[in-house]
């Protein structure tokens, strides 16, 4: 091979992270944002092109058996996945990722396993390492996919001794870890998946429906790291550069987000085990007030007449489909002259930043979207703040109840409106299961029902008012 | 071995200090897009998992192992990118024609 051949690799991968470092820039901007995906996109292709013609590929049958299913899957259901199933859409690739890193290191493993050959602790450290945190990813991801498509109850997984096995489980990994780096054959290494499979599932299991967004960005963060190890156990610097990239932003968006409910990332992860009684006696504790109910024509009277109206979207407006209504609501009422904000809550629906995604699907321009710290102090002017779905962002409970488990959680002032509008499936309490003081306040207005079915009615009403 | 350990480790710390900073100053509008972009960026593994594919080494696990790496990997990278790009695709400054 000529040196110019043996440099082409190299530069290949170099352009490959110089274009995905750009395409993350880029995606900082929503103009530009599009540009910067094809950028990553293009840096994607010229790193498995370059990787083609590297010398150790010796046979095409897996690669392309392999890639052509993975490209149908993974490109079917990107097409076809509805907008309100996101969350668990990027959970189930991100899992894929995982498990992905993971298989790498293992084919490495046989590999020099296989020619007898006997591996250095530094050549087995790295391997032993993305093995667990892949295997881990990807486990934990299934779960949070089974969770989030509600093939299993989405509030925390408990029960008695639950602290007990993780921490058997996790002694077991790490047993069975450096008995590997002992040197130790082939089946610790089918163990080692498994036990960490097991970490995977045991740990998301006993996360609540709304901490979701939290712990998806933590998955992705840990597939990077998994990958920037992989990249270690080959000696592959894209990998290194690529996976790292992944790592550092994810577990920034990571604490981003557990600082906007204002709670510790351990708390997340580990809160439900404490908070589980908190919560199950709230609602005895707090209930007694009065609820105010309201018909679809006193509320769509009420924004028709208003001069501003917030809408504060939720989950339970995705659940119900409910954002092209919304729409539909909101450009009625800009036709009679009413000004409408949407205020976002950072951790609103189930993965950072949904209900921007939603709503940009049902047309809604990012103009009118405006974050929590920007729109809050404009509720003191608003006529109506029209809650749709959304629960525990709303709470006051978090600001005034110290004995409540979201206390200390910034959330979106919707009590300073002059009226709150609260669009509800029932009285039942949020994913959180924790009462809501908001609709005992006498500003506030309940419109029971579905959401879709009650934001179809309002804009129909509001448009022949 | 430790001179390539140690080229591998500064690659790592600069790559943690860049992914830190390019991602600081991303609007929360943009998480989703963002976090399924990133996700997308680490389906690299793919070239990780084309090496063991073509390795043709370790018998049929060998072959089983390489081949659920390509699908995994995959997956991962083509349904990434696709969902990223439908997803970015209804971002838009005005209102456009409703549907």
């Amino acid at each position: 091979m000529t040196s110019a051949q043996n440099a082409l690799l190299p530069a290949a991968y170099l352009v490959t992270g110089l274009l995905f470092i750009i395409g993350l820039k880029f995606l900082s901007s929503p103009a530009r944002a599009k540009t910067g995906n094809l950028l990553a996109g293009i840096g994607m292709i010229v790193a498995v092109v370059a990787t083609g013609f590297d010398s150790h590929i010796l046979g095409w049958t897996d690669i392309l058996i392999g890639g052509a299913i993975g490209a149908l899957v993974g490109f079917v259901s990107a097409r076809f996945v509805k907008m309100t199933a996101m969350p668990q859409m990027v959970a189930l690739f991100n899992g894929a990722g995982g498990g992905a890193a993971a298989l790498v290191s293992g084919g490495e493993f046989l590999k020099m396993f296989g020619v007898g050959r006997q591996l250095a602790l530094g050549e087995l450290l790295p391997i032993v390492l993305s093995t667990i945190i892949g295997a881990l990813s990807f486990a934990g991801s299934i779960i949070a996919f089974v969770k989030l498509q509600e093939w299993m109850p989405g509030r925390p997984v408990t029960y008695t001794g639950q602290q007990i096995v993780n921490a058997v489980v996790l002694l077991a990994v790490i047993a069975i870890a450096v008995s590997l780096l002992l040197g130790a054959g082939p089946w610790f290494f089918v163990a080692l998946v498994a036990a960490a499979a097991l970490l995977g599932v045991l740990a998301v299991l006993p996360i609540g429906g709304a901490d979701m967004p939290v712990v998806i960005s933590l998955l992705n963060s840990f597939t990077g790291v998994a990958v920037a190890v992989t990249g270690f156990v080959l000696g592959n610097s894209v990998l290194i550069i690529s996976g790292t990239l992944v790592g550092a932003s994810g577990t920034l968006l990571t604490t981003l987000m557990a600082r906007a409910m204002n709670r510790s990332l351990g708390n997340v992860l580990f809160g439900a085990f404490g908070s589980v009684k908190t919560a199950a006696s709230g609602p005895a504790a707090a209930s007694g007030g009065t609820v105010r109910t309201a018909s679809v024509e006193d509320v769509a009277t009420l924004l028709a007449y208003g001069r501003s109206v917030i809408i504060v979207p939720g989950y339970g407006m995705a659940v119900a489909q409910a954002q092209h209504a919304v729409r539909e609501l909101a450009a009625n009422l800009e036709k009679r002259g009413v000004d409408v904000k949407y205020a976002i809550h950072p951790v609103a629906g189930r993965m950072p930043g949904h209900m921007n995604v939603l709503l940009a699907e049902a047309n809604v321009p990012y103009s009118q979207l405006h974050e929590m710290d920007e729109i809050n102090p404009q509720f003191d002017s608003a006529d109506v703040a029209l809650v749709i779905g959304a629960n525990d962002v709303t709470n006051p409970a978090a600001r005034n109840m110290p004995n409540s488990p979201i206390y200390g959680m910034p959330i979106l002032n919707v009590d300073a409106a002059q009226h709150v509008v609260v669009l509800k499936r029932s009285m039942n309490p949020g994913f959180a299961g924790i009462d809501n003081p908001l609709y005992e306040n006498p500003k506030t207005l309940m419109l029971f029902g579905d959401a879709k079915d009650s934001v179809q009615k309002l804009a129909s009403a509001v448009g022949s008012a | 071995m430790i001179e390539r350990v140690l080229t591998e480790l500064t690659i790592f710390m600069l790559a943690v200090w860049v992914g830190f900073e390019v991602i600081s100053k991303v609007p929360s509008m943009l998480h989703t897009p963002l976090m399924s972009a990133t996700n997308a960026i680490h389906g690299i593994v793919i070239v990780g998992a084309m090496l063991v594919a073509g390795a043709l080494i370790g018998g049929a696990a060998g072959h089983a192992i390489g081949l659920a790496a390509m699908i995994l990997a995959t997956i991962n990278v083509v349904g990434g990118f696709a969902v990223t790009g439908r997803m970015l695709q209804m971002f838009k400054a005005k209102p456009g024609p409703p549907k």
